[in-house]
């Protein structure tokens, strides 16, 4: 059954006007990968942020170049949430492999855009069809037919924008933004969305409930994904050498990278103050990385979890040999291949603990795009000053996907370079590399190239001493690992420390990191709003602060939140706690989706309900 | 600059500032000397030792740096990966002067593809392979280098083809690679001090016999099989630009190569058609001298027109590791500017 809806009477109109939803609705796209619907959905996306409303958009794509099923979703939020939402109540379905599912997904109420010729099943009497001549209004933009199915994903932009009411100045500028100022393509695609857009005008008429509206709820924030948020925290903390090797989700953050170091990083010779290096593999990248920081570059690289297990021998060899690295992780799924374009959070014991032998690295859990700046330059401080390899652990959803964010601020501290010896110091104090001077399980270190005799030293991944010598001797090698050790636990307080939300009357709380932050912000509204109060507790480093007792401590029954099968942070915190475990509670889900809110109130109710009869339902 | 004495070489020093930690390999073992023919090389060419990082993998061969040039920085890595960490220090402070020391295991086995990357890649950098026909450290099994046919104690036969790593070398475009005998320290030096000038990856091909695994007679990496069947491709002497005695050498009888630093390699060809520039010659040459079972020293093949990786990356002028923040950190305005295009 087809709606064509038309004419229906003032009475009608009435109703939906009573009952308009405002700025509060998700979006749905689906494509066939490939199709080209990414300009599409991020106009679309980018329109609705600049008329003021609260948006966020992420991409959920197989791994695959052309053909399999692709959806972008779109959710604008008066209340400023981002993170994604189950229900779909804007459905545009261009992809007829995905149609059955698709429409069955609709929530009550909602709204179906498809190409007016497609033969899909219309049961479903609780929501709106609105057809579109897809292909007339492609053929009639005059453009080859082999751009058609491209500037077909114009169409349901028009579309939408007379259905929702999505300013066409918005979506022009926004076209112009995606294509760089270049005036033609903004010639070729703009057409056939005003077409699409006077179409939609003419022949829909509107019976959904959905409206965007102006708001001026996004002034003063800019819309940006992780990745480039990384790169660019990386280029102003300095870094030298990256070395990288192509994996999805972090390729785009080596390409950031290149792109805006491009721009910012060259003498006035026109000379780079920075290597960029696509590696062999990721055995070479981050040997490269080492060497590079070994020898005083601000050295990095970018990865996924495939590219981390390869990278694990060398970690543990910085780690030993105390050598300043930065590794970026942007999680995807795993373990294996798993699911290469789907998020996780599964690699936390992963590089916390990454390497044979005793080791224990320092990570930091970037929770939005602008943590993945600040984050992005501080992990070097971190790295130079512990003389270790740091890790930074992302993730695809935060990594790939577009976030609203206040501008990112500049570097508030003086770049740190750590204990670093000069010639002059060798010559006046002497140098032993592994020696603890001060107390803090941080050695001094010179750099390659040193002019003093005395200086130099020899590294190696095999026993040392405190000189750097060779050495089996059982007592050394205990020395050297409690010191490490203890550097390790010193720097505990000082990574950044927990972002806490405290709630006095609560009796839960909830402990999370990365990019579950909004739908946990979401899922507290939602559940105090029917009476179940909670505190938030987001880690932001491993070593994990030991200010987290005390929030586990004050609560009766603390929920650990993360996107993992094994609850990860879960078995942390116990490890760290064990007199605490039964106060903890795991709450890990992974199907390769950003976490909803949705799941967490349900978990939480479902958990909560054995504990009190707090909850009025 | 220190005057030069008798026992001091040109910036001042003597050899014993050169030195290394004594050995703790097998005593005879070819590793050995390679370690003194570079001791006595870097203090012939004046070299300052801080400024070298002697760079190795795994294996009795990748101890070596321990025992020259105690002055140096050394980096005992993993196994098979030394070419990355080279290439990462060399990003990192282009003034050092690279030696990386590696086996036949840890180049030929688990590090060939980071061998043949770097020479692709063409980081600066002097790689010697102590070539053994077996791994020493894990005591005695095959290595890639080693014969088809070639009987083991506790192995057996080898049943599989050598690889010859000069030819993986030339194949990868490594500009400069040599092949010499541990024994033979009149052609090691001379290759050795070329090898340094050389701008771009060099691979000096150095057969080093073991003498606890495979120092048999039949094998091409022992002792005496070398001594019989060395083939010498060149009579190489080393011209550093500090002395010009080039005019001993009659014209016609020499091949003068200049290198990028200024400095000359002066080739004597004992072969007088062989010219190290000509690729497939070089390649047509490996394979002979495999099937005639001889062995090919000298400088195999030589491309001066490499851009080295340093060069093809446009860095500053200045190491990366010595620009400090306000090269590094970009002003706060440029910040302000992308966040407002974003
Ligand atoms: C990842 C890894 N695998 C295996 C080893 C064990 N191992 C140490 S040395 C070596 C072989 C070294 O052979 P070669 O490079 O020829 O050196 P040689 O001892 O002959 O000089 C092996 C397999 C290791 N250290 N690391
Ligand atoms: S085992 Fe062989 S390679 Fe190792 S030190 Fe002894 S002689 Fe040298
Ligand atoms: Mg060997």
């Amino acid at each position: 059954m087809v709606t064509k809806l038309k004419a229906n009477n003032s009475e009608d109109i009435d109703v939906i006007q009573k009952n308009l939803i405002i700025n509060d609705f998700s979006i749905q796209v689906a494509t066939p990968n490939g199709s080209g619907s990414q300009t599409s959905n991020l106009v679309l996306l980018r329109s609705l942020f600049k008329m003021g409303i609260p948006s966020s958009g992420k991409n959920l794509f197989p791994s695959n170049i052309q053909g399999m099923p692709t959806w972008y979703t779109i959710r604008c939020s008066q209340d400023g949430y981002v993170a994604r939402r189950d229900s779909i109540q804007i459905l545009v379905l261009m992809n007829p492999e995905t149609a059955v599912q698709d429409i069955t997904n609709i929530q009550s109420g909602g709204v179906c855009l498809y190409p007016e010729n497609a033969k899909y099943n219309f049961d479903r009497e609780d929501i709106t069809y609105y057809s579109m001549p897809v292909k007339r209004l492609a053929k009639e933009s005059g453009v080859s037919s082999a751009l058609r199915p491209y500037v077909s994903n114009m169409v349901y932009v028009g579309a939408l924008a007379s259905i929702l009411g999505i300013e066409l100045l918005e979506i022009e500028s926004a076209l112009s933004w995606h294509f760089k100022g270049r005036q033609k393509l903004v010639d070729t695609n703009m057409p056939v969305i005003q077409a699409a857009f006077d179409w939609s005008q003419e022949n829909l008429t509107k019976t959904d409930p959905f409206q965007a509206q102006r708001a001026n709820a996004t002034d003063g924030t800019i819309m940006v994904d992780g990745n480039l948020a990384a790169a660019l925290g990386a280029i102003y903390g300095g870094v030298t050498v990256m070395a990288w090797y192509p994996i999805t989700p972090s390729t785009s953050l080596a390409d950031s990278l290149t792109q805006y170091a491009g721009l910012l990083r060259h003498d006035e010779n026109g000379k780079a103050t920075y290597s960029i290096i696509q590696a062999e593999d990721e055995l070479a990248a981050v040997g490269m990385v080492i060497g590079a920081g070994w020898a005083g570059a601000r050295a990095m690289t970018a990865t996924s979890g495939p590219g981390i297990s390869l990278m694990s021998e060398f970690a543990g060899f910085g780690y030993y040999a105390e050598i300043p690295a930065v590794i970026w992780d942007v999680q995807r799924v795993g373990p294996s291949t798993g699911l290469p374009t789907r998020v996780s959070q599964g690699d936390l014991t992963t590089c916390h603990w990454s390497s044979h032998g005793d080791t224990e690295h320092i990570c930091l859990l970037p929770g939005t795009v602008a943590e993945c700046f600040e984050f992005g330059w501080r992990a070097f401080d971190i790295a130079e000053q512990y003389q270790t390899p740091v890790f930074v652990l992302s993730d695809l959803d935060l990594g790939m996907n577009m976030w609203m964010t206040k501008p990112f601020d500049y570097p508030d501290k003086p770049m740190s370079r750590g204990k670093v010896l000069t010639a002059d110091q060798v010559a006046k104090n002497g140098f032993k590399r592994y020696f603890d001077l001060d107390g803090d399980g941080i050695p001094y270190r010179t750099l390659p190239g040193t002019n003093q005799p005395g200086a130099a030293y020899f590294t190696r991944g095999s026993g040392h001493d405190q000189s750097a010598k060779y050495s089996e001797d059982p007592q050394d090698y205990v020395e050297n690992m409690s010191r490490l050790r203890r550097k390790i636990d010193y720097s505990r307080e000082k990574l950044p420390a927990p972002i806490r939300e405290l709630n006095e009357s609560a009796s839960i709380g909830f402990v999370g990191f990365g990019s579950t932050d909004p739908a946990i912000i979401e899922s507290r509204d939602r559940l105090a709003a029917i009476g179940v109060e909670s505190s938030y507790l987001r880690v932001r480093a491993l070593p994990i602060s030991l200010t987290v007792s005390d929030f586990v401590a004050s609560h009766d029954r603390v929920y650990v939140i993360e996107m993992n099968i094994e609850g990860q942070l879960h078995k942390l915190i116990r490890i760290q706690y064990p007199d605490l475990a039964t106060k903890l509670c795991s709450l890990a889900h992974c199907d390769g989706l950003p976490l909803t809110a949705s799941w967490i109130v349900n978990q939480i109710l479902e958990k909560e309900s054995c504990h009190n009869g707090k909850i009025k339902q | 600059m220190v005057k030069s004495s008798s026992n001091t070489n040109l910036i001042g020093l003597e050899k014993k500032d050169y030195k290394g930690s004594p050995t703790t390999l097998c005593a005879g073992c070819g590793h050995n000397s390679i370690s003194s023919q570079i001791i006595t090389v870097a203090f012939e060419l004046g070299i300052q030792p801080e400024q070298v990082i002697k760079i190795s993998g795994i294996g009795c061969s990748s101890k070596s740096p321990a025992y020259f040039m105690d002055r140096s920085f050394a980096f005992n890595s993993v196994h098979g990966r030394m070419p990355s960490v080279a290439s990462g220090a060399m990003l990192a402070n282009r003034d050092l002067i690279t030696i990386g020391i590696s086996g036949d295991g840890d180049t030929g086995s688990i590090g060939l593809g980071q061998f043949k990357h770097v020479m692709r890649r063409n980081t600066p950098m002097v790689y010697i392979v102590e070539n053994n026909g077996v791994y020493g450290l894990t005591k005695g099994q095959f290595s890639v280098t080693a014969d088809e046919g070639q009987n083991n104690k506790y192995y057996g036969k080898n049943d599989l083809p050598p690889l010859d790593l000069c030819l993986e070398a030339i194949v990868a475009e490594c500009g400069f690679v040599a092949r010499s005998f541990a024994g033979d320290p009149k052609q090691v030096r001379p290759l050795l001090k070329a090898a340094i000038s050389y701008d771009g990856a060099a691979l000096l091909d150095i057969i080093s016999p073991c003498v606890a695994f495979n120092n048999t007679s039949a094998s091409t990496k022992g002792y005496d099989w070398v001594k019989d069947h060395d083939d010498p491709l060149h009579d190489i002497t080393y011209v550093p630009v500090q002395e010009e005695i080039t005019t001993q050498y009659e014209p016609g009888e020499t091949s003068v190569v200049t290198l990028h630093d200024g400095s000359q390699i002066v080739l004597r060809k004992l072969d007088e058609s062989y010219d190290p520039t000509d690729k497939l010659g070089a390649i047509q040459a490996l394979h002979n001298a495999d099937t005639e079972e001889s062995l090919l020293t000298g400088l195999i093949y030589y491309n001066p027109n490499r851009i080295s990786l340093i060069r093809s990356e446009n860095l500053v002028e200045s190491p990366l590791a010595h620009l400090v923040a306000k090269d590094l950190r970009p002003p706060e305005d440029s910040l302000k500017q992308i966040m407002s295009s974003l």
